[in-house]
């Protein structure tokens, strides 16, 4: 049927229309060379006042390092009041991810397999911890943790982040097993497969870009936020975000050095957004795409 | 139909739990706070509703409650609309659809404090490109002492920051559209708006409903991008909500207040997120399972 719609339709296209989708194509490219542009523009201005000295960037004005120099990388790099931060974020961030999976599985499974008592409104209020705002529990948080003596440590800062990350890995994973057809948990059942050695055997198998995905966003979410991370910390556990805006408003602004941690930050993600490509939208839209 | 087996509450346990100790219990803090006043030394007493009642009668509120829908109603008006022109764009398939694919999530992956950070750079008149392409264009520009100025650097750099997440699920649902659709519309000689109008949008709905509520709720919850660039300045012309509360529980201290500032925030939070859930649903319903 296709086919014949196909041929039928490339025969009775003019010239003219073939013209007008020429002409739309190299719209296109103007349109999004345009923003490509506009998007890396910001970026690009951060690398190259990574790659100055302070004193070339507010004594001059040049659209690239005249001079390039790695040296705030490397004050960075062996300063452990700066570098201490990557340490102390990549700890919670994984401790986080790892959490937020592990949990998330087997509700995410229980979500796409079962109607039970009160599932709609379960789903529901997860959602709602997504969309709660980090400054309300920011205080509280800060309370709680200080109470049971977390505070300043990455289990508090990882188990905070749960608040949003959770829900989401719930979410995204129950939008990947959605689409696992349900013949193979039966058919796996009557193999007389026990529940543990089904899923991690068969099951999660099956969803493994899901969990990646799942993974990358818990990851992406705990790494990107700073509200909570700074409050619940001090020293032991500063995260990375927290050091760069102290330095902001502390007195000497050493926009160079500034600008080289900034450029660190955004590696993580520009490493392995190639893999996960073709799930960004998926991911970002909690699996229901 | 999925079989109903309340058993599936085991597997979901662990879930509530967690979710439980983080979300609940500060929740319960929040509101206990909200109802008690107290004399310092962790001496409180009975409130009653009196600091809802002073809230709804503070101009600190309204006034942050008044910037902060506007400026969500500015950037989904500016980002949705450009996002979909986006996706309309983007190249269908091969190697230049990943490669816009992986440029255009960047910005989306960047720390919060981080894009702040880039804007704050990039806007400077002394050392930004965008400050002294604007200086030299002869404008009087600069975000840190001009409301206004401060108001469109913050607004450029969330629709730098996320129209990508919105172009990204407008292209998502664009693919998702069969071919036959477009030959269809070839031979009836469709205009192009037909195209769009008739095909794409519907078809789109579903995605654009979620990209939507998203980007409602994150630019309604902001903080860190506009502290970091301008600190709720100049003046209060960009203290948002979060910003405002942030002021009052961390930096004052004033409990009551703050705990419900804080309820009612959420509460606004969940009302719009139950209408977006229950749109969600319905349309889930009408497409069928996917």
């Amino acid at each position: 049927m296709t086919d014949i719609l196909a041929s039928s339709a490339a025969t009775a296209v003019p010239a003219r229309a073939a013209r007008a989708r020429s002409e739309r194509s190299w719209g296109s490219a103007v349109v999004m060379t345009l923003y490509l542009l506009f998007l890396l523009l910001p970026i690009y201005w951060l690398v190259n006042m990574s790659l100055k000295t302070n004193n070339e960037i507010l004594g001059g004005f040049s659209l690239w390092p005249v001079d390039p120099t790695l040296a705030n990388y490397a004050t960075i790099l062996t300063d452990p009041s700066w570098y201490m931060g990557y340490v102390n974020s990549l700890i919670y961030v994984v401790l986080n991810t790892v959490i937020s999976v592990a949990v998330a599985l087997p509700a995410a499974y229980a979500f796409s397999r079962y109607s039970f008592l009160g599932d709609k409104h379960l789903f529901f209020w997860l959602l709602t911890n997504r969309m709660a705002p980090p400054a309300v529990f920011a205080l509280p948080f800060f309370q709680l943790y200080s109470a049971v003596g977390l505070f300043d440590t990455h289990i508090a800062v990882a188990l905070a982040h749960c608040l949003f990350n959770v829900p989401l890995a719930v979410w995204i994973l129950e939008g990947f097993m959605r689409g696992v057809p349900r013949e193979i948990d039966e058919t796996a059942w009557i193999d007389g497969y026990s529940f543990p050695r089904f899923f991690l055997r068969i099951f999660l198998p099956l969803i493994a870009s899901g969990v990646g995905v799942a993974a990358f966003f818990c990851f992406m979410f705990s790494w990107v936020e700073l509200l909570l991370s700074r409050t619940l910390t001090s020293v032991n556990a500063k995260p990375i975000a927290s050091t760069m805006t102290r330095t902001v408003s502390a007195s000497g602004l050493d926009w160079g050095v500034l600008a080289a941690a900034g450029v660190l930050t955004i590696i993580p993600g520009a490493l392995v957004i190639w893999f996960v490509r073709n799930y960004i939208a998926k991911g970002f839209a909690l699996g229901r795409v | 139909m999925k079989p109903i087996d309340n058993r599936a509450w085991l597997l979901v346990l662990p879930v509530l739990v967690l979710v439980a100790f983080s979300a609940v219990v500060p929740l319960m803090t929040v509101v206990n706070y909200s109802v008690q006043d107290s004399f310092g030394s962790n001496e409180f007493f009975w409130n009653g509703i009196g600091w809802f009642d002073d809230l709804l009668h503070s101009e600190r509120m309204w006034d942050a409650l008044g910037r902060q829908i506007l400026f969500s109603a500015i950037v989904l008006l500016i980002e949705v609309p450009l996002g979909i022109l986006i996706a309309l764009h983007m190249p269908r398939k091969g190697f230049w659809s990943s490669l816009c694919l992986v440029l255009m999530a960047l910005p989306l992956l960047i720390p919060f404090n981080v894009v702040g950070t880039i804007w704050q750079i990039f806007g400077r008149v002394d050392i930004g490109l965008l400050g002294r392409a604007v200086a030299a264009l002869g404008i009087d520009y600069n975000y840190t002492r001009d409301a206004i100025d401060a108001w469109v650097t913050i607004v450029v750099m969330d629709v730098w920051h996320w129209t990508s997440l919105i172009a990204l699920l407008a292209y998502a649902g664009l693919r998702s559209i069969p071919q036959a659709y477009y030959q269809a519309a070839e031979i009836d000689q469709a205009s192009r708006w037909a195209v769009f109008r008739f095909i794409e949008l519907p078809k789109m709905r579903g995605v654009l409903v979620i990209a939507i509520l998203l980007r409602f709720m994150d630019s309604f919850m902001i903080y860190t991008e506009p502290f970091v660039v301008t600190g709720g300045g100049p003046g209060n012309a960009t203290t948002f909500l979060s910003i405002d509360l942030v002021k009052m529980a961390l930096g004052q201290f004033d409990l009551g207040p703050a705990a419900a500032f804080s309820i009612m925030y959420f509460l606004v939070i969940l009302l719009v997120s139950w209408a977006f859930y229950t749109v969600m649903t319905n349309l889930d319903r009408e497409e069928g399972p996917r």
